[in-house]
């Protein structure tokens, strides 16, 4: 049954336990290579990746340097790429997003951490998963054909009654536009903020809340301004989390956001993003420099989720620890 | 009761229900979602959708045959390059691996996982389409795939390492080698955990579009083998969606139903067996 | 666990053997004529059962691209590839690519008005002036002078173009760049454009459906689209002053003068053409087949298609509202698919 795998007897110094051999033999060391193996080509993979986007960008980097991220001409015909009208919609609707998604989130949040029974909690904490697993192009879908009409219908000429003296608020109501863009988004990024503030919430010491209700705050007092501040961090956390994945939303986005390469102070204008105008575009780029623009904005795209993200993770983990007393307070 | 008791106590009640309020309005739209795909959906799946190719442009009867196998053998190939090396490179962080190496490992993989999947699509395409001179279901495979590694790598690592340590000081002493141990003691323990982990991953990718824009492009008829061009359900419901013909929007619609039934069914049974399965007792 | 696998790899396997000798050539290119491709490869692959020409209508701009990196077997697009274009082809590849008209098609310009379900006239300066950005209403003198008798709202017009790469874009605004001078100047013409204004859709389909779903707007697509979705649209004033609406008529009056004077690689356009009765937004759209083919069977197969689309095939435009080909224009085309290797 069991061999024995003590001193092996090629008479080696005593302190050498099992020789390479025997470990080989008993498969120990093909399986550590093999799944070394395994594990590095996910490093390779990703290593592969970034040098890939670098390369495929060089042309573009050296003939536009800095100035792509201040341009706003995207041309075709007379080649010349700016990046600016891409960043200005990828950040218009994700602060749109955020502004709507982190209220509602965080709200929600503290209802399922601080407020309802855990079973309650936990039952819609599974709901909220579940929205989280909804595919883009669904949303995609829906913003099509519910959202835009609403919007055009509705909702964007209220607001022009009611708010056209804002510069935000001006221009012929599309239905499409930085707005729209901007509210899908926000739907599609609540979970993450929901999910991740209850996490950390819920890991929030008990005596903090007690400390504070036992000084006489009222439960929202306590909540509001014992608790969260406590968590802050992780909440934090949660919301750059969700701008990384706003900003990297591709279809949904591409489908509501009118795919103009314009810079509006309205809110109402139609847009560009960069993931959008990489999907309408890359499998036709006419020439290398506007492919390698495309994949210079893929490259600026990948760098500023890849920081969002670190920040994300640093920021959780230091609130987890934090709560569970491993940290500092 | 003072005045100003008398506020805080409101302000208190009223924020609160508030909170309430914001839970409402995010579940609700679950339920808003699914009950617009099922409404627009259900009405338009029929036997054509399953079992017919599409038919030329402006004509109606058609359905999405092709793209339901399309997207099934795109799945299959991501799940044959993103569980592998999640699997196994995950049993290396738990088991066999220093500090250094975990690190890295472990940072590219949370990398990998937060490239936006547009930017998987330039890397595949860059990848296999271009040097194969091929659209193809491979590219499309393997792009899907590789969005599989990081999240099958992390949550197989972590319920490896939940295993409690116990278990595997039993094994040894019993005389297993490492390998075997983790073949036969400590995976089996862990199975349920990675079962999930695979199964969130693959519900993940399943609903993936980006990536297969510039991979696997879309076919009207059925594609051969693996190296054509392939239809996916995804795409498919992106170019009929933006379309104008009404029989498209009726498709659309429709495959957005069967797509969102099968990732939902995916999720909650993944749930289910986690939730139920508590395979050893924790320490 | 042992099951599944095994399954798992019976299907791998079935999946490769099911389908072993059909032979599947891929085309990508514009969306222009994609409701008569999807027509005619589904009509060819019935005849040829072990023939599968896949064809994905992702614009002439990414038609031209595939075409030339490789990526796919043959290429369609609506604004013909231009010198340096071929030289890059050349360059990369050893031999050339070939031009093949398909058929005669037409932007028109469409519409969607609240309340006026009339044809509308639109003057070459207005068409210019709109998608400048320096039209932005419907009751624009430019526009109502020439529609006397229909009521134009004030409301802002809803210019809509497309956002890739497009052939339909090329004809557009070769068409444009030919009656206005600040157009080709400000713009130029190409399959994609610095557009001054308008929302951007992809793809012919898009175009049309962002169209039909919003008021006030107006975009070019081609006839086809129009049509098959019911859409409203315009007359255009052609070179000798009449307001011709697009169809099988008018575009083939455009072609006839290019028909008899038909260059060797088959580059010609045909927008602002001469005659009394052509419709000034026609075109031919082509496909790009290589000079040279590897694979045999592809290059036969591919040339069979063509000498069927040819003959038989031109049967099947007018019911799409495409225009045959001249028949000056299919003999040559036959000859010339003899340089096809």
């Amino acid at each position: 049954m069991a061999t024995t795998t003590t001193t092996v007897s090629s008479g080696g110094p005593v302190a050498r336990s099992r020789s390479f051999l025997s470990r080989l033999r008993e498969g120990d060391e093909i399986a550590s290579m093999v799944t070394f193996l395994f594990a590095a080509s996910v490093v390779l993979v990703t290593v592969l990746l970034v040098f890939e986007l670098w390369q495929g960008s060089a042309l573009a980097r050296h003939k536009f340097g800095f100035n792509f991220f201040r341009t706003s001409v995207w041309d075709p015909i007379f080649e010349q790429f700016g990046a600016l009208p891409f960043i200005y919609g990828t950040l218009v609707t994700a602060t749109v997003s955020l502004l709507i998604a982190v209220p509602l989130g965080i709200g929600a949040a503290i209802f399922l951490a601080e407020l309802a029974p855990a079973r309650v909690s936990d039952t819609l904490e599974f709901f909220i998963d579940l929205l989280a697993a909804v595919p883009s192009v669904i949303y995609g879908v829906l913003g099509i054909f519910i959202v835009v009409p609403l919007m055009r219908q509705y909702i964007q000429p209220a607001l022009k009654h009611s708010l056209g003296f804002l510069p935000l608020f001006q221009g012929p109501a599309y239905g499409v536009g930085f707005l729209t863009a901007g509210l899908v988004l926000a739907i599609m990024v609540i979970p993450y903020i929901i999910s991740v503030s209850r996490e950390v919430l819920l890991s929030v010491p008990r005596d903090q809340r007690e400390a504070a209700l036992s000084l006489g705050a009222t439960r929202w007092e306590s909540t509001w301004k014992v608790v969260v501040p406590f968590a802050r961090a992780g909440i934090f956390g949660s919301i750059f989390l969700a701008l990384a994945r706003a900003l990297g939303e591709t279809m949904a986005v591409t489908m509501v956001i009118g795919n103009t390469p314009t810079i509006s102070a309205s809110l109402l204008s139609p847009g560009y993003s960069i993931a959008a105008v990489i999907a309408n575009e890359f499998t036709e780029a006419t020439g290398e420099l506007h492919t390698q623009s495309l994949i210079e904005l893929g490259l600026v795209l990948f760098i500023l989720t890849f920081i969002l993200n670190g920040l994300a993770r640093l920021l959780i983990v230091a609130t987890s620890q934090r709560g569970s007393g491993t940290g500092r307070a | 009761m003072s005045p100003r008791l008398r506020w805080r106590k409101f302000v208190s009640g009223f924020m609160l229900t508030m909170t309430g309020v914001c839970a409402f309005v995010a579940v609700s739209v679950l339920f808003v979602i699914l009950g617009y795909l099922v409404y627009h959906g259900g009405t338009s799946i029929s036997w054509n959708f399953f079992t017919k190719l599409p038919v030329p442009v402006g004509e109606t009867g058609g359905g999405m045959a092709n793209a339901i196998l399309g997207s099934a053998k795109l799945l299959l190939l991501a799940t044959l390059v993103g569980v592998p090396i999640g699997f196994l490179g995950a049993i290396y962080l738990a088991e066999f691996s220093g500090g250094a190496t975990a690190f890295v490992v472990r940072y590219a993989a949370d990398l990998l996982n937060g490239v936006p999947s547009i930017v998987i699509g330039i890397f595949a395409f860059a990848l296999v389409v271009h040097p194969f001179k091929h659209f193809s279901t491979l590219a499309g495979g393997f792009a899907l795939g590789l969005m599989m590694i990081p999240i099958t790598l992390r949550s197989t690592e972590e319920f490896l390492r939940g295993v409690p340590n116990a278990l595997r000081e039993a094994a040894m002493a019993l005389g297993a080698s490492k390998w075997k141990t983790i073949a036969t003691v400590i995976v089996p323990a862990a199975y349920r955990g990675i079962l999930t982990a695979v199964l969130l991953a693959f519900a993940r990718v399943a609903g993936e579009t980006a990536p297969l824009l510039f991979t696997a492009l879309g076919n009207q008829f059925w594609s051969p083998g693996w190296k054509q061009p392939t239809a996916s359900l995804p795409v498919m419901i992106y170019t009929y969606a933006l379309a104008p013909y009404e029989d498209w929007h009726r498709q659309a619609w429709a495959a957005g139903l069967v797509l969102l039934g099968l990732i939902l069914i995916i999720n909650i049974v993944a749930r289910a067996i986690l939730s139920r399965g508590i395979a050893v007792p924790r320490s | 666990m042992k099951r599944i696998t095994g399954m798992l790899l019976v299907a791998m396997v079935l999946a490769v053997v099911l389908w072993a000798d059909t032979l599947s050539i891929t085309g990508a290119g514009a969306t222009f004529p994609y409701p008569m491709y999807s027509k005619w490869f589904d009509e060819y692959h019935e005849k040829n059962a072990n023939l599968e020409i896949n064809y994905q209508s992702i614009g002439s701009g990414g038609g031209i691209r595939q075409v030339t990196e490789g990526t796919v077997d043959f290429g369609a697009t609506d604004g013909p590839m231009n010198d340096e274009q071929l030289k890059a082809y050349q360059d990369k590849h050893g031999f050339g690519i070939l031009h093949f008209p398909t058929v005669l098609g037409a932007d028109v310009p469409a519409y969607n008005i609240p309340g006026v379900t009339a044809e509308l006239n639109f003057t070459p300066e207005a068409l210019a002036g709109i998608f400048l950005g320096k039209i932005t209403k419907w009751n624009d003198p430019a526009i109502s002078g020439v529609n006397k008798g229909v009521a134009l709202p004030g409301n802002d017009i809803v210019v809509v173009h497309r956002s890739e790469g497009s052939g339909t874009t090329y004809i557009w605004t070769d068409y444009l760049s030919k009656v206005s001078d600040e157009w080709k100047t400000k713009v130029g013409k190409g399959a994609s454009v610095n557009w001054p204004a308008g929302l951007g859709a992809k793809g012919n389909e898009s175009v049309a459906g962002t169209i039909k779903n919003t008021p006030n707007s107006f975009g070019y697509v081609e006839l086809i689209y129009a049509i098959q979705n019911n859409m409203p649209y315009g007359r255009v004033r052609n070179s000798s002053g009449a307001f011709i609406k697009a169809d099988l008529a008018s575009v083939t009056a455009a072609a006839a003068g290019a028909a008899k004077n038909m260059p060797d690689d088959f580059r010609v356009s045909i927008t602002d053409a001469p005659g009394k009765t052509a419709y000034p937004i026609s075109s031919f759209t082509w496909l790009l087949v290589p000079a040279k083919f590897s694979d045999a069977t592809k290059r036969d197969a591919i040339k069979g298609f063509v000498k069927w689309m040819l003959a038989d095939g031109q049967n099947y435009t007018e019911a799409l509202s495409y225009a045959k080909l001249p028949k000056e224009v299919v003999a040559k085309e036959l000859k010339a698919l003899n340089n096809v290797q």
